[in-house]
């Protein structure tokens, strides 16, 4: 017997109580005088229900906390294994439950500690294992009598079990709430173990970005530098060509759908246009990488020669490099284009027409219209629209990472490469490391920085947004 | 004509020049996306055409015992022509081919003309049919991957020996081979049946598929339920209050939050407080149902408000509870709405790799996984490290799995624009 067969007993069980109390309350319908409340199936529900959440409970709490509780029989057990520190501990621990859990070795030959110790283990899971199915399903019984025994004809049996759903389907909201909660404690703690090491002005004023000195041997932790100022610019610096890219194309481009296109071109073209934004951001990383990145810098040899040969010096000091920030700023704009898009036709549309055709009929053209009527109006919709856009773009992560490399530069010249935070936890927390490591925690204090930006900015957005639509509501 | 009329009339050709030139730039922007997005398609398919079909050498290998490190004797066990040495067939057999090669640096170049998987092939043949051994027979072999892209015509002949991978006596070998129709391109099974591989001759994608499958199965079983329950909680019974409030704002708020914030989480909660074993598909379904929810909450709550209210009072009026409203009319109803989000979502999960990077599925997993434990990879983030990855013979097989990734896509959307055709034609 395993947890698999376990699971179908208990289905079963529980299918079985259903069916026995559904067909005690027809019985009750057919047989006696006086009305029952539910319909017959409620009654069967309510059984099922009480039947399964005990024993349910107890399975799951028992199966998380099972092997643990082994181990730490199997250490107070064996003396040999209570010397040793924590982490050798947890090592060995592996090697028993890898060497129980294959047919690979062979058990008989007891001479090893960690042969003992996996037969020990071996032993326990299994009165573990039946001493679980015997509880389980005792207590299935049990609770399935208690309400059997306890239901009448005059139980409110719909009522009550749709008060249990109700509650169901509020957990279910909560977890909304438990992610969230689940974010910042997972940032926060371990950014305030970081910040208890690094200074947190120095983190948020010092330009100096250069984790990797820290793993150095003979080295304390807090020799490395964690000034996240380039990589703040860096971020912000991506971000506002994505838009200079975005913002234009798409705003255009949601008016002409909105106010030019035919139907016909517009039902064309808006769906492909929001092909761009279901590529998944690999691609779009791909694609920066080997075919953009490269062509703006054979671009950029090309201009070099030219200014050497024509002699202007600002084009014969051009950087030259493959993983620049407009490559990466350009792919990214270009996928932002579909998000603003649909936001901006979202709000161009919500703008009342009776003051667009009041504009027409007093004779303004339709672009005219556009940007002294539409525009004006939906303005704070848009500005909503964007602060969106630029959130995403800031925690865009996948083409910054495969195309604008990792060189921590506080520079302004596009063509030269600048890195971001996203960019910078994963290379930090990719890979095998302490998990208290310095380094590590760096990863978690960025990680806090780019939530608490991304939030903030997120909150003011859709909080213009709502205000807008509540406004021509 | 009066004065006003005169002065608009004068301006007039100046505003509707404007006009025009506002139209053509609406169209030029239009135009502009749409250019980027079929270069970035053909772009990508371009550079996937060379995975179609890999190259294969016919050589004539002597399965003498001598040359399998074997003694010679009439049978052999099982486990002696396993760890017998396969290689030194094929080292033998390119030697006889080329006797002229003495050097022991350009011996050593020659050896490496096959794929290093190639003995394997071998050795299940011999294990197969053990007669075989004292034989001789010629047999096609998977060549390496530079050899590959070379007969392919991916690498410039032209091009300075220095700057190429695959020097001028290898070239000459590859033409004296062709020259006696002993080269030959097959089609490429090995990407739909094999794993990752370090080689790229020998690297597929179905590790990773299947990765994809398990991963994105337990986002849906987690996130579909509970996405659907939270709304209907959110949308029929949630008071009016303050908390309310937050849970609503809570969730716009998580549809926007970064999607690496979700595999921060993944890492410091699932992995280092509960356990879950790293680069697992229960870790990356549990991260990416997180990352679904809000989106399958939000389309779940529109689909259940555009249920007309007169569906909802008649069931009322005809003595049905608030629990039988919603199960019998309201979520049938919405169920087309319900599936169009969720699959948008699931497309969403699918093409999202940050968050994976975190809970470490960026490992090297040379294993198809069998189950939601096991080390396993998904697509996107197998597209990621072969995008990574240096050897050239990899841009091909990373833009074959972008096609692969598109493709699912496609139908997944597709798929979805067909629900929501079919349900705006029944309303």
């Amino acid at each position: 017997m395993n947890n698999l067969d376990l699971t179908i007993i208990l289905c079963i069980s529980v299918l079985a109580a259903f069916l026995l109390a559904q067909r005690r309350a027809k019985l009750w319908h057919t047989s006696s005088t006086t009305n029952i409340h539910s319909l017959p199936s409620y009654y069967g529900y309510l059984t099922a229900i009480w039947t399964l959440m005990p024993a349910l409970t107890i399975f799951i709490i028992w199966s998380i906390f099972e092997l643990n509780a082994i181990s730490g029989i199997i250490v107070s057990k064996i003396q040999e294994l209570q010397i040793l520190d924590k982490e050798s501990l947890e090592l060995t621990l592996n090697k028993i439950y890898n060497i129980a859990n294959s047919d690979f070795y062979n058990l008989n030959d007891s001479s090893s500690i960690n042969n003992q110790a996996a037969n020990l283990f071996i032993e326990y899971k299994n009165n573990s294992l039946i001493l679980k199915c015997i509880s389980v399903i005792s207590i299935a019984i049990l609770s399935f009598l208690v309400v059997y025994f306890f239901i009448t004809p005059n139980t409110k049996a719909r009522n009550k079990v749709e008060k249990l759903i109700t509650y169901l389907l509020l957990s279910c909201a909560l977890i909304a709430i438990l992610t969230t909660i689940g974010i910042i404690v997972s940032v926060l703690f371990e950014s305030l173990e970081f910040f208890s090491q690094i200074s947190i002005f120095e983190f948020l004023f010092s330009t100096n970005w250069s984790p990797q000195i820290a793993i150095r041997e003979g080295q304390t932790g807090n020799s490395g530098a964690f000034g996240a100022v380039p990589l703040f610019w860096g971020t912000v610096f991506i971000s506002f060509i994505a838009m200079l890219v975005a913002a234009p194309l798409g705003l255009i481009s949601a008016i002409y759908l909105a106010k030019y296109a035919t139907p016909k071109f517009r039902s064309i073209a808006k769906p492909l246009l929001e092909i761009l934004a279901g590529i998944p951001t690999v691609v779009y990383g791909f694609f920066a990488a080997l075919t953009i990145g490269p062509a703006i810098r054979d671009f950029c040899v090309f201009l070099k020669e030219l200014g050497i040969s024509l002699d202007i010096e600002i084009i014969a000091n051009i950087t030259i490099s493959t993983e620049s920030a407009l490559a990466v700023g350009l792919v990214m704009g270009t996928m932002i284009v579909p998000f603003i898009l649909s936001i901006s036709d979202d709000v161009i549309s919500t703008v009342p027409n009776s003051i667009v055709d009041g504009s027409i009929a007093m004779g303004a053209t339709k672009s005219e219209t556009v940007w002294r009527v539409i525009i004006p109006a939906a303005l704070p919709g848009i500005v909503g629209g964007f602060l969106l856009a630029i959130s995403r773009a800031i925690g865009e992560t996948m083409i910054v990472l495969m195309a604008a490399g990792v060189a921590a530069n506080l520079t302004a010249n596009p063509l030269d490469t600048v890195t971001t935070i996203t960019t910078q936890i994963v290379v930090l927390l990719t890979g095998d490391q302490e998990f208290d490591n310095v380094k590590t925690l760096a990863a978690f204090a960025l990680g806090l920085s780019l939530f608490v930006t991304t939030l903030i900015i997120n909150v003011i957005a859709l909080y213009i947004v709502r205000k807008y639509r509540e406004q021509y509501e | 004509m009066s004065n006003t009329t005169k002065l608009v009339s004068a301006n007039l050709k100046k505003r509707y020049a404007k006009e025009r030139r506002f139209k053509f730039y609406g169209i030029f922007s239009i135009t502009l996306s749409l250019t980027f997005l079929l270069f970035l398609l053909f772009d990508i398919v371009s550079k996937c055409l060379p995975v179609f079909t890999q190259s294969y050498v016919e050589l004539d290998i002597d399965f003498a015992p001598k040359y399998l490190n074997l003694e010679e004797k009439s049978s052999y066990s099982k486990e002696e022509l396993f760890n017998a040495n396969y290689q030194k067939l094929i080292n033998n057999s390119l030697y006889k081919l080329f006797p002229e090669v003495k050097a022991r640096k350009q011996k050593r170049i020659l050896r490496k003309f096959v794929s290093s998987g190639a003995q394997y092939k071998l050795r299940d043949l011999v294990i197969d049919n053990p007669k075989i051994i004292g034989d001789t027979k010629s047999i096609w072999l998977l060549t390496d991957d530079d050899i590959d892209s070379f007969i392919k015509g991916l690498i410039d002949e032209n091009a300075p020996e220095s700057e190429r991978r695959v020097k001028d006596f290898q070239i000459n070998w590859i033409k004296s081979l062709q020259a006696k129709d002993k080269i030959d391109s097959k089609l490429n099974i090995n990407f739909l049946t094999n794993s990752d591989s370090r080689e790229p001759e020998q690297a597929g994608i179905l590790g990773a598929l299947k990765g994809s499958f398990y991963t994105m199965l337990i986002t849906l079983l987690l996130s579909f339920p509970i996405g659907v329950g939270a709304a209907i909680y959110l949308e029929e019974f949630a008071p009016k209050n303050y908390w309310i409030d937050i849970i609503e704002v809570n969730i716009n708020n998580l549809a926007a939050v970064p999607s690496i914030v979700f595999g921060i989480l993944g890492l410091a909660i699932y992995i280092n407080f509960f356990g879950i074993p790293r680069s697992a598909p229960i870790a990356g379904g549990l991260v990416l149902s997180l990352m679904t929810l809000p989106v399958i909450i939000i389309s779940t709550r529109v689909a259940i408000k555009s249920v007309p209210p007169s569906i909802r009072e008649a069931a009322l009026g005809l003595g049905a509870s608030k629990m039988q409203v919603i199960t019998h009319h309201v979520i049938p109803l919405a169920m087309p709405g319900i599936l169009t989000g969720s699959i948008i979502g699931m497309a969403q999960a699918l093409g999202e790799s940050a968050p994976l990077l975190m809970i470490g599925m960026v490992a090297f997993v040379a294993d198809v996984p069998q189950s939601f434990f096991d080390p396993a990879t998904v697509l996107p983030v197998q597209i990621f490290i072969w995008a990574d990855s240096p050897e050239r013979a990899f841009i091909a097989l990373t833009s074959a799995a972008i096609v692969v990734l598109l493709v699912f896509l496609f139908l997944m959307n597709l798929s979805a624009i067909i629900l929501r055709k079919k349900f705006e034609n029944k309303q």
